[in-house]
């Protein structure tokens, strides 16, 4: 299958991007933004979306790599998944999130697919939602009227649906700071490069042989990625032990709705998001 | 129609292609690179994996216009003046084919793999080609392919492209 025809166009500039956006939008046809391309490519060709006007953002150096400004890490929305598994101000500061990147798709995927691209495609099987939710990032969105900036809690509104606006791009990811904290993202697949069943996101500060602070996101729980608060604050002061993380994070799954598919249903589902909170907080935290 | 200037396997082609015309079928129908095959069409079995500016991708999920400007190297280009590429030749000695039509691919990421990992363990090695799925099942060979290929390129200084 090849795609429906379309009119490309490949800014070399936000701000060229954004005029584009909206002119096209102004004209009434359809448009969409092409990041890395690894969902957008198949669903055009599978002709489940025809846009009129492609937007491609793969010329934009802006919107590429990683900086240290001060007490967070700045990551432009097109830097790669494979980027983000090697980029060392992203292992130093947030593992988290270098970890999970390394587990998207395939190789071949992670050359060409983007961090920004996958959040704002918001596929609620999607690996990157959850580490960006449990590490509590800032999303940048620029549009014709400037920036502004969504925290993360805010930013996933639904299936495929963020805060991001007809006419706006996500062009930064801000991050604070976790240096020196563990990481973990543990996934539940059918076959290795399929979509996450389940999965979890684990950050952990251990401390003098305990668990002085704890982030945990479950990817795949629900329509948009869940914040396990209650796992969280049940993990702090516990020592960094199988026995104890076992007890604080048997119940991630409780209070969920995840959805029944061919896959699992949402029994199943509250079943693996416990095991694998358990395992991932495990690695995370070091502990044996 | 949009005008894209690209080198592939070392020669340089201008051509006028579509927006909408996937690199696998700028390569494969444009230029008759036909050694670089479509498998499941669905961006799954990595039989299309081809190297672009020096990174494995699947070039059915890539357009071509995105390839302009770029170097594109596919499976035709891997052989130097008739003799076969270290990691060809491992697949031809170990027997790393069985229908070979997930071939072509699978030798792409494994090149792509042992540029970033010359001494990989099996393990790294299924991990390396997991964006390839081999239709035969036939993976244990694949695997001791490319374990020769990295062991026979450590012996040799020139290694492996």
């Amino acid at each position: 299958m090849i795609p429906a025809q379309f009119d490309y166009h490949a800014p070399t500039t936000v701000d060229e991007a954004l005029r584009l956006l909206a002119e096209v939008e102004a004209s009434g046809r359809d448009v969409k933004v092409l990041g890395g391309g690894q969902s957008l490519l198949p669903v055009l060709r599978l002709r489940m979306a025809a846009p009129e006007v492609v937007v491609d953002l793969n010329k934009i150096p802006d919107l590429r790599g990683v900086r240290d400004d001060g007490d967070a890490v700045v990551i432009g929305a097109m830097t790669t998944h494979d980027n983000m598994t090697r980029e060392p101000l992203v292992r130093q500061h947030a593992l988290l999130l270098s970890v999970a990147s390394a587990t998207v798709a395939d190789p071949q995927v992670r050359h060409r697919g983007t961090f920004g691209g996958a959040i704002v495609h918001a596929d609620p099987a999607g690996d990157i939602a959850a580490p960006v939710l449990a590490l509590d990032c800032d999303l940048v969105i620029q549009g014709p009227g400037g920036r502004r900036t969504v925290a993360a809690a805010d930013f996933f509104e639904d299936l495929f649906t963020t805060a991001v606006g007809e006419g706006e791009l996500l062009v930064e990811i801000r991050v604070p700071k976790y240096t020196g904290w563990g990481a973990r993202y543990e996934k539940f697949t059918r076959v290795a490069q399929a979509w996450s069943v389940v999965a979890v996101a684990a950050a952990v500060k251990v401390e003098g042989g305990s668990i002085a602070q704890a982030r945990v996101g479950l990817t795949n729980m629900g329509s948009v990625p869940i914040r396990a608060h209650a796992v969280e604050a049940a993990l702090i002061g516990q020592p960094a032990t199988a026995d104890a993380i076992k007890e604080a994070t048997r119940r991630a799954g409780e209070g969920t709705t995840p959805p029944t598919d061919a896959n699992a249903d949402a029994e199943f589902r509250r079943h693996l998001a416990g095991v694998l909170t358990g395992r991932a907080v495990l690695a995370a935290a070091g502990a044996s | 129609m949009t005008r894209i200037t690209v080198t592939v396997d070392g020669v340089s082609y201008s051509d006028d292609v579509e927006p909408r015309t996937l690199l696998v079928h700028y390569l494969r129908e444009t230029l008759g690179k036909t050694g670089t095959v479509v498998g499941c069409d669905t961006s799954s079995c990595g039989a299309c994996t081809v190297h672009l500016d020096g990174d494995s991708v699947k070039s059915c999920a890539v357009l071509a216009v995105q390839a302009d400007g770029s170097s594109v190297t596919t499976i035709e280009g891997l052989a130097q003046d008739g003799v076969l590429h270290p990691m060809q030749q491992a697949f031809h000695e170990n027997h790393g084919l069985q229908c070979g039509y997930c071939t072509p691919g699978m030798i792409m990421s494994a090149c792509a793999l042992l540029k970033d990992n010359p001494d990989p363990s099996d393990r790294e090695i299924r991990e390396g080609i997991e964006g390839n799925l081999c239709r035969c099942t036939g993976y244990q060979n694949i695997v001791k392919s490319i374990s020769a290929a990295a062991k026979a390129s450590s012996s040799t200084p020139a290694g492996v492209a």
